[in-house]
């Protein structure tokens, strides 16, 4: 029923082809039309009607949180372009290479009148394959892209060998294990991998299972067994990925067939966020509470949560609550002690 | 469920529809012609009489509008500030050299006006003398004082007032966080800004002092002065919200007068301009006119619709203008 304008992020570091995604999206013969959000400082040579040039104008907000930032400049970019509602149909935000996706998402959801009009559709990082390794030990964006990421392109895979793109492979899983993943060159790619992912609707949660493609395109991951396994230590998949961990940004996957209780969960919850909402980048959970028919589902970035109920369980699906954390540095240990205390 | 407001005077047979026939961002008179001002580049002009007709003024969107007695000053996402007067006659009165979004526009005493685009300011004398300022962050809205060439700008973590005839120094009222809309009180003591958060900070020109306005369930999108200046009354509740600001103090240490509720947002407000009414628009399209003294409400419009985007008196305060945003409109004769 929605008929807001989807949104997609395209971040990246300097250099690592987020242009070339760009045009690539404007240019092929799909007849969508896009506006189309530059930084001003950007690489320029974006052949489309719609291209407006923002400054990426990071704005606190006075409720007392640090992590509570918005993009000012989006806030009146997009109320300006809705005044043209019905000249295109989605918006792209080009954010610079030392970008920080998360006010651009939160802006989605801090701001009434961006989210009565548009939503967020996906955050999309473009990741280089020959230079990422390097700039995730010294730009602390870099691996901020990768960790926010919904859908991440491996690009110019064409420029390093085959184990060197396996190491840089496995370097990203050990950040995110959950985004689609992709290798590319020049960033081709089909364009419904990248647009329409609709990976912060609620309604489109479906499982949530690390991503590990291998080389065949197979799901090579094997998690049906507890938490304890997702990092900590390197070891061979299925696929042949080393199994990393990194020192500063990780995920927390959380997994219980015991009911949960919503009056413990959700304060827990909220004061997880409210204490660690700096640390935690994204999250997003399916649960099942006691009592209830209904699987419950949610996501967040930093402390702000968004969740209602989805659909009911189906007969004979497993009711199972599962949670995962990205973020830096995260107190897994006191997460996974808080969650246990969720109980029924 | 029964309606509330079913037995309320109605002036609703008043109402004479326009079909603005886009959705409607803002309405403003000049003279008896009511003028909507449509999110895609055109006017409406209604005339009291006679059939209205689209103007178009812009190549894009219309970004900001303001009205004197003689014309609508807007400006648009092609980088013009275009004035239009009662006839639909246009004029460009500015193009960004750079042709950035002219974000805002406001018009000031002895027909000076102003615009800015991104971080810049602008201000013209009717003589045809232009200045800018650049301001820390991109501005958020622009308001002149009663008297004098002074402007008062918005932006991230405060205000700048700035005397644009005079050499001095521009003046920088600071508070952390995003200051977007901005009003002077008609007898120029207060300045009032609506912020990103559901709040609105206010300054008392004399000695600075802060003032903040919270309670608020959504950003405030839509303020203005009651005749005089007694009430600053605002959007951003399910009901009609008015600080006072009779005292010399303003509204510091006082609550609201609260009228008005409804089970939606109101979303914009319009003061009378001869008496203590104001004329309030909501989500769902209903219009009421709410006495500030005792709070008795006429029904304008009927709710069952778009929001209400735009409402609009003329400078007699006898008729109003109002505008929703699925390109609905009307004016409402009380003469």
């Amino acid at each position: 029923m929605s008929d807001k304008v989807p949104v997609t992020v395209l971040t990246g570091y300097l250099g690592a082809g987020k242009t070339t995604l760009l045009n690539r999206i404007l240019s092929e013969p799909h007849g969508q039309k896009y506006a189309v959000i530059v930084n001003e400082f950007g690489e320029i040579g974006i052949d489309n009607d719609l291209v407006v040039g923002a400054d990426e104008e990071v704005f606190e907000m006075n409720n007392g949180c640090v992590c509570c930032t918005v993009r000012g400049d989006l806030v009146r970019i997009i109320d300006g372009l809705m005044r043209r509602k019905g000249k295109f149909d989605a918006i792209i935000v080009e954010t610079t290479g030392l970008a920080d996706p998360a006010p651009v998402a939160q802006t989605f959801f801090m701001d009434d009148n961006v989210g009565r009009k548009a939503k967020l559709d996906a955050v999309v990082t473009v990741a280089d394959a020959k230079w990422l390794q390097e700039r995730l030990k010294d730009a602390p964006e870099a691996k901020n892209q990768i960790a926010f990421a919904d859908v991440i392109l491996l690009n110019k895979t064409d420029l390093v060998d085959p184990d060197a793109l396996s190491e840089v492979e496995a370097r990203i899983r050990g950040i995110n294990p959950y985004a689609k993943l992709h290798k590319t060159e020049r960033c081709k790619i089909a364009l419904p991998e990248v647009l329409g992912r609709n990976a912060f609707d609620l309604d489109r949660i479906m499982e949530i299972e690390p991503e590990f493609l291998g080389d065949g395109g197979h799901h090579h991951h094997d998690h049906d067994h507890d938490h304890g396994h997702d990092h900590g230590h390197e070891h061979h998949h299925g696929g042949g990925l080393k199994h990393y961990h990194d020192e500063e940004m990780q995920s927390v996957s959380l997994r219980t067939d015991q009911p949960l209780d919503p009056d413990k969960f959700f304060p827990w919850v909220q004061d997880l966020v409210q204490t660690e909402g700096p640390s935690i980048l994204r999250c997003k959970g399916i649960l099942a509470f006691k009592d209830d028919d209904a699987r419950f589902v949610f996501q967040g970035v930093h402390m702000i949560l968004d969740g209602d109920h989805q659909r009911p369980w189906q007969p004979g699906e497993k009711r199972e609550s599962r949670i995962i954390f990205i973020g830096r540095k995260l107190p897994e240990a006191k997460i996974r002690e808080g969650f246990a205390g969720c109980a029924a | 469920m029964t309606d509330p407001r079913a037995n309320i005077p109605s002036v609703v047979e008043r109402t004479r529809p326009v079909k603005a026939g886009a959705p409607v961002v803002a309405a403003h008179f000049l003279g008896q012609t009511a003028v909507f001002v449509l999110g895609e580049g055109a006017l409406v002009l209604a005339p009291r009489a006679g059939e209205a007709r689209s103007v178009p003024v812009h190549g894009g969107a219309i970004l900001s509008s303001a009205a004197d007695a003689d014309r609508i000053v807007t400006g648009g996402d092609d980088g013009k500030v275009v004035a239009t007067d009662a006839e639909g006659k246009s004029t460009t009165l500015a193009t960004d050299a750079k042709r950035r979004w002219i974000d805002h526009v406001a018009v000031g005493p002895a027909g000076a006006f102003a615009w800015s685009a991104g971080k810049a300011a602008f201000v013209r004398t009717a003589k045809g003398s232009e200045r800018m300022l650049e301001v820390p962050s991109t501005v958020g809205g622009l308001a002149f004082a009663p008297k004098g060439l002074r402007l008062a700008i918005a932006h991230y973590n405060g205000l700048t007032l700035w005397f644009a005839n005079a050499q001095s120094e521009p003046e920088r009222l600071q508070w952390k966080g995003s200051h977007l809309d901005v009003v002077m009180s008609p007898d120029g003591r207060f300045v009032i800004t609506s912020m990103q958060e559901p709040t609105l900070h206010g300054w008392r020109l004399a000695d600075r002092k802060d003032m903040r306005m919270s309670g608020y369930g959504a950003r405030v999108r839509s303020l203005g002065w009651s005749v005089g200046g007694k009430w600053l009354a605002t959007s951003g509740s399910t009901q009609l919200i008015l600080w006072p600001f009779q005292g010399k103090d303003g509204p510091m240490g006082k609550t609201p007068r609260i009228l008005a509720s409804t089970e939606v947002q109101a979303e914009v407000v319009a003061c009378h301009p001869k008496q203590e009414v104001v004329a309030v628009g909501y989500a769902d399209g209903l219009v009421l006119l709410v006495r500030i003294e005792d709070g008795a409400e006429v029904l304008a419009r009927k709710g069952a619709g778009a929001p209400i985007t735009a409402l609009a008196w003329n400078a007699t305060g006898t008729a109003l203008a109002v505008g929703a945003e699925d390109g609905e409109a009307g004016v409402t004769d009380f003469g």
